[in-house]
């Protein structure tokens, strides 16, 4: 936590990952049984290995894939894969720990605890659908990945901000709290 | 319960009128990827050497494992290495140095070696001579694995292997280290991939330790600065490590957390591995050896420059 790349950095690394839980996930040839996502890292993001697996569980949380009760990939399989330092493992795993978001069973590993996902799964496949609407119209509009992705983050800061809330610290623990609960 | 892997004091190595490494006083703590950094001729394989006990100090002591002298039977026992250039037989088949090895150590798993060799696939009769680079890389590793050390050294582990080869031989590692709790105390000079590896760094540089540390901490007491040219001489509150300067705008790798104020007009960004190891290997004068934990006296706690 006190490492902390800076919000902008964390920022940058969660949109930027957006691929990341999608594409390993459904059947997607995980390696431990019941372990339902699988890391993976980008080596020039310039966020921190331990809080990259962070984001993606939080990720994957958000969107429906990792539900109460499922099983993180166990540290060794994550080692063996990605071939970075168990420590960095275990840190990120005690970083969701901390934060309500997971829980360890001795002896059996690292298990979801909390969701995040606010929404229910088919209202968001509905906003989803709505979305990729207004991306086709952004599109025939003339506005590239990179118009887009700046358009939707200066809405979407003045949205929360015409709303006094604090929008661009997304999964802020209140937020979290709130949706565990 | 808090052990040293290694730990010298004073430690000194001269060959002939040369100090190959000197008043290298460390305290490595067991459960890390501990890697040693450094320039060629720093000290790297020196101090690796005098650990694993196929050197002897010239002045001050080193002992592993929790204060075992080094290079002693009790400590040969529970430290494995893996020298620089892998050495094997090439004409030995991996079944026969299998074999040598079983025979030349108290411990030998064979069990382990030949099913870690299967999942490689690496056939038992193949001679050393006849396999790829990572093959006969993999094969002094699975040698040095099967021993169940405590410690294993190596030493440039992957200077010579392509990116997969080097993916699959550092995911051998750290999955011993996830199974058993085996301590690694790695030299490279690949800053890149250290990040993903390494939570323990050690700079070395003229033969001298210039940064020692867990790489949580380090990076978390260094800031990258970045303001306007005409006002980086100024800037003297923290320790400045490194200057990058430009025309308009200079960059000031200072010592400095999260939690120090930045000088008006510049911002503060958070370092990685590669940035702070290339500042401190480019200013060889600087050092910083943070070791809150340890308690000796001879150590400079600030950086000079």
């Amino acid at each position: 936590m006190s490492i902390g790349k800076g919000d902008g950095a964390q920022a940058g690394g969660t949109g930027a990952s957006p691929a990341s839980a999608g594409g390993g996930t459904p059947g997607g040839g995980p390696r431990g049984p019941g372990s339902r996502i699988e890391f993976r890292l980008d080596a020039t993001s310039g966020v921190p290995t331990y809080l990259q697996l962070v984001h993606q569980v939080e990720h994957a949380l958000r969107l429906g894939y990792l539900k109460r009760g499922d099983q993180l990939p166990k540290v060794r399989d994550v080692v063996a894969s990605l071939a970075i330092n168990p420590n960095t493992v275990l840190k990120a795993y005690r970083d969701l720990e901390v934060k309500g978001l997971a829980a360890g069973r001795p002896g059996q590993g690292t298990f979801i605890q909390a969701t995040l996902g606010q929404v229910a799964l088919p209202e968001l496949a509905g906003l989803h659908k709505s979305l990729l609407g207004w991306l086709t119209t952004a599109d025939s509009a003339g506005l590239d990945e990179d118009g887009i992705v700046a358009l939707f983050t200066s809405a979407l800061r003045d949205f929360y901000e015409r709303r006094g809330g604090t929008g661009d610290r997304r999964g802020a623990a209140s937020g979290e709290t709130e949706g565990v609960a | 319960m808090i052990m040293n892997i290694i730990e010298t004091s004073g430690l000194g190595k001269r060959y002939g009128g040369t100090w190959a490494l000197r008043e290298c006083t460390l305290a490595i703590p067991a459960g890390h990827v501990a890697a040693l950094v450094g320039p060629n001729g720093a000290g790297k394989t020196t101090l690796l050497n005098l650990a694993v006990g196929l050197a002897e100090p010239s002045a001050g002591g080193i002992t592993v494992l929790g204060g075992l002298p080094a290079g002693s039977p009790a400590a040969l026992d529970g430290i494995a290495f893996v020298a620089q250039d892998t050495p094997l037989y090439k004409n030995l088949s991996a079944a026969d140095m299998l074999h040598l090895t079983r025979n030349l150590n108290r411990r030998f798993d064979q069990h382990y070696a030949e099913t870690r060799l299967g999942e490689l696939g690496i056939p038992l009769h193949r001679k050393a001579g006849k396999m790829s680079g990572g093959q006969q890389a993999q094969l002094a590793l699975t040698l040095a694995l099967a021993r169940r050390p405590k410690l294993l050294v190596l030493d440039e582990p992957v200077a010579m292997l392509d990116p997969v080869a080097r993916h699959d031989f550092m995911a051998t590692v750290l999955t011993a280290m996830a199974d058993d709790g085996v301590s690694v105390v790695l030299s490279s000079h690949v800053l890149a991939e250290l990040e993903r590896v390494a939570d323990y760094l050690i700079l070395l540089s003229r033969g001298r330790v210039q940064v020692a540390g867990e790489v949580d901490g380090l990076l978390a007491s260094h800031r990258m600065l970045t303001g306007p040219t005409t006002e980086a001489d100024k800037y003297a509150e923290r320790p400045v490590v490194h200057v990058q300067r430009g025309g308009a705008q200079t960059h000031l790798l200072v010592r400095a957390t999260a939690d120090d104020p930045v000088p008006p007009s510049w911002e503060a960004h958070p370092v990685d591995l590669e940035e702070l190891a290339m500042a401190y290997l480019r200013e060889p004068g600087a050092g910083a050896l943070p070791g809150p934990s340890r308690g000796r006296g001879t150590q400079p706690s600030e950086v000079t420059r």
